[in-house]
């Protein structure tokens, strides 16, 4: 086709396409200069630290290179038995130079997280390995202690044979890979992830819907009312966004509490017994109260900004051609907002899931969310790698919501304002 | 048929306790008429409009329907159709769903409705665009889509509130004559409100001429334009020359007004004896220019001004004092005289010349 197409060219016989390319070259290279900086600080501050954070959570290669001698040997060693001579071998000269870099300790830590037991029979290794004699290893590591000579040990050594694993995801989902490799769950009693993230969905779900609940008259009313009440009224709705959010999850800390005020407000207006105050705080509830009410201005933003545009006279036409109020309003108004649902619920939805602060203060242990468990393993057991991963998880999860609502509702159809 | 189908009955309308904008308003629409309601921005036109269709409800006073009082009836239980002013269309919903709106609130079956649809589709010339978004329409297709609707549940009485404010100038011509033919198939009542007096005049049976929250005159087009009652109606209403001055002797349907050094005759409306401040008002195509010895007035002026029109010649003279005083003359040969700065003769009858209120 294009062969056969005539190139069209300008007047000094240069083709239009070249052309036009040379004279918009200049433009686009000064734009990209205007961009420029603020792409590389997004690429040096964001995008490379979360990239290098996000591949610790498959990034298995500390065993690895602490042992290459052994798992050189035991490409050989097809697991049944127990591995042979050569393979202990290589384990005694890869854990002897551990020992003078003084990094069994790191071993010993990480084949623990893959088996129970190991802490203990490598501290004792190592005190006996200092009296080892030439030759025959077998024979004097598994007289070090009995676990040396169980083949379900050198299995586990082996699994972490690959400088990549899933197991971190695995983890996060309450599962893990048993001795012959196969997915399965962790006994009942010790599942604790797959709670924590059915508990941070339903929480955002209902936070996401209290809000959605409250906004919509809320963002109505603004959009409906005279200009001197609504700015009011706006100012209402914003002013909890100048507000650190420590603050304001302090106060409701202050008014939640069993002898705060709204329970002395209970109390007083005879609706529970002084001796009987409701716990609302340090559970669920206390994190759906401050969630909802932090979380409220990002539903009413997009719901008035889309009910500002409606225009009054369309309630009015609904109205006069017959509809009752409640018709006119189901039929008419409320499709017209679906695109500042959408886009509330959405917001919502998504800084719900990965909450924080809020959850973390008021939530107690059974209002604590997915992100309280990925800060846990930041902080306190510096298992950055399962953070990162529950992380992408996260992640993932919140891009899947993203692409139903895409399928069902349109992406075009959000409106931010 | 009906005289008083609706009846304004001494209705006043205030929105904040202050200001009336509506006053004492007593007005009867006949059934079958095409009623205009016309005005300047802010004289209650639209008001009115909107405590008949029920959206606004009157401070004082009572609106009768067929002889009904209306002021408690919800707007969805008065039927009235009504066409906005920004055809407010469901964007959401197609043209059809638009107008099987009112006719799915009523229950109507939807074989019965399919076809009163496909007649008002029909009646303006839509028919095939009934898939169509409203969107996708241009604007003279969405508002002859909000008349379809207005009437697609055969309402007894339609509002239109400024439907055609927002279409070009030759689409809004041929619009109002659409929507004039439609309203004399079908005899509808029609309540009407634009401020744009060419509009009215077209379309009306009758027009209410509004300023300052009261009908300064209810008649028809030509009545309007020929005898208006006050110097509001005269000025609003089509173009007007105009003599402020004294009646210095009033007799036999005359009456002799002082202007300047002058004394011009002219017919007394509003006028009752002699001493009284009067304004004149004369339209500019019943002053001519070569006046026959008949005409009563015959004055001469200078001209100041030649604005050529095609089909006339615009001429601003001076006259009596009146600089603006503006004459149409036919274009032809024997009016090509006209020069600037050259002194012609003019004149009319006194019939025409109508003394109205000083204001």
């Amino acid at each position: 086709m294009s062969s056969e197409t005539q190139k069209i060219l300008t007047t000094d016989g240069i083709p239009l396409e070249v052309s036009l390319k040379r004279s918009e070259r200049k433009n686009k290279i000064k734009a990209f200069l205007l961009v420029a900086p603020l792409l590389l600080f997004l690429i040096i501050t964001y995008i490379f630290p979360i990239g290098s954070m996000l591949t610790r959570s498959i990034d298995d290669k500390m065993v690895t290179e602490m042992l290459p001698k052994t798992y050189k040997a035991m490409e050989k060693w097809d697991g049944k038995e127990l591995p042979s001579e050569e393979v202990f071998e290589a384990f005694y000269f890869d854990f002897k130079n551990l020992v003078e870099e003084k990094r069994e300790g790191k071993l010993s830590t990480q084949l623990n997280y893959t088996k129970n037991g190991f802490k203990s029979i490598i501290k004792k290794l190592r005190r006996k390995s200092k009296s080892f004699e030439e030759g025959n290893y077998k024979e004097q590591i598994m007289a070090v202690h009995k676990r040396w000579a169980n083949v379900e040990y050198w299995r586990a050594i082996q699994r972490r044979a690959p400088a990549y694993t899933g197991q971190k995801y695995l983890k996060g989902l309450d599962m893990y890979k048993n001795e012959s490799g196969e997915i399965v769950s962790v006994d009942e009693d010790r599942r604790i992830h797959r709670v924590l993230w059915l508990r941070t969905l339903e929480i955002a779900f209902f936070v996401t819907l209290f809000c959605f609940l409250m906004a919509y008259p809320i963002a109505h009313l603004l959009a409906t009312l005279p200009m001197k009440y609504s700015n009011l009224l706006m100012i209402c709705v914003l002013l909890p966004f100048w507000t650190s959010l420590l603050v304001r999850t302090a106060s409701w800390m202050i008014l939640l509490q069993q002898q705060g005020m709204v329970n002395d407000f209970f109390v007083w207006i005879g609706l529970v017994g002084d001796d009987s105050r409701p716990e609302m705080m340090f559970n669920k509830t206390g994190s759906y109260v401050a969630m909802t009410q932090i979380l409220l201005p990002f539903m009413v933003l997009p719901l008035y900004s889309v009910m500002k545009t409606i225009s009054p006279s369309l309630m009015r036409a609904g109205k006069s051609l017959g509809g009752t109020p409640l018709v006119a309003f189901w039929k008419v108004y409320f499709p017209l907002t679906i695109p500042g649902i959408g886009a509330g619920c959405l917001l919502v939805f998504i800084l719900a899931i990965g909450y924080y602060i809020t959850p973390a203060l008021v939530g107690g242990a059974s209002g604590t969310l997915i992100s309280n468990q990925i800060a846990f393993h930041m902080k306190s057991t510096l298992d950055w790698s399962f953070a990162s991963a529950m992380g992408l998880m996260l992640l993932t999860g919140v891009l899947a919501i993203y692409w139903v609502y895409n399928k069902i509702v349109g992406v075009d159809n959000i409106k931010l304002g | 048929m009906n005289k008083e189908f609706v009846k304004f009955d001494k209705v006043d309308k205030s929105y904040d306790g202050k200001i009336l904008v509506v006053k004492d308003l007593q007005l009867d629409i006949e059934e079958g008429e095409f009623v205009t309601m016309l005005g300047p921005s802010g004289s209650g036109k639209t008001t009115c409009l909107m405590m008949l269709a029920g959206f606004e409800t009157p401070t004082h006073g009572e609106i009768y329907l067929d002889g009904r009082a209306i002021s408690s009836i919800p707007p969805h239980k008065r039927g009235i159709g009504m066409v906005f002013q920004n055809y407010a269309l469901f964007p959401h919903m197609t043209v059809y769903e638009n107008l099987a709106f009112p006719l799915r609130v009523r229950k109507i079956p939807k074989d019965e409705a399919d076809k009163k649809i496909d007649k008002a589709l029909s009646m303006v010339s839509l028919q095939g665009f009934a898939e169509r978004m409203p969107g996708q329409l241009s604007g003279g297709q969405q508002q002859r889509v909000a008349v379809a609707r207005s009437l697609v549940f055969d309402p007894q009485l339609v509002l239109m509130d400024e439907p055609l404010g927002a279409l070009d100038k030759n689409l809004r011509e041929s619009m109002q004559y659409e929507i004039k033919h439609i309203h004399e198939s079908i005899g509808v009542t029609v309540v009407y409100v634009t401020h744009d007096q060419s509009e009215a005049l077209t379309m009306s049976n009758r027009i209410a001429v509004f300023n300052d929250g009261k009908v300064q005159q209810l008649s028809s087009p030509d009545e309007l334009y020929e005898k208006p009652v006050n110097s509001f109606v005269a000025e609003f209403i089509g173009e007007n020359n105009t003599f402020a001055g004294e009646v210095s002797d009033i007799s036999g349907g005359k009456c002799k007004v002082k202007i300047a050094n002058t004394e011009i005759l002219a017919n007394p409306i509003s006028v009752k004896g002699k001493g009284d401040k009067t304004k004149i008002s004369l339209r500019p195509e019943r002053a001519l220019i070569n006046p026959s010895d008949k005409m009563d007035n015959i004055h001469s002026g200078k001209v100041e001004e030649v604005i050529y029109h095609g089909d006339h010649t615009r001429v601003r003279m001076n006259v009596l004092g009146n600089n603006q005083f503006i004459l149409k003359v036919p274009n032809s040969s024997a009016n090509m005289d006209i020069k600037l700065d050259k002194d012609i003769k003019i004149g009319w009858n006194s019939e025409d010349a109508r003394a109205l209120d000083p204001k």
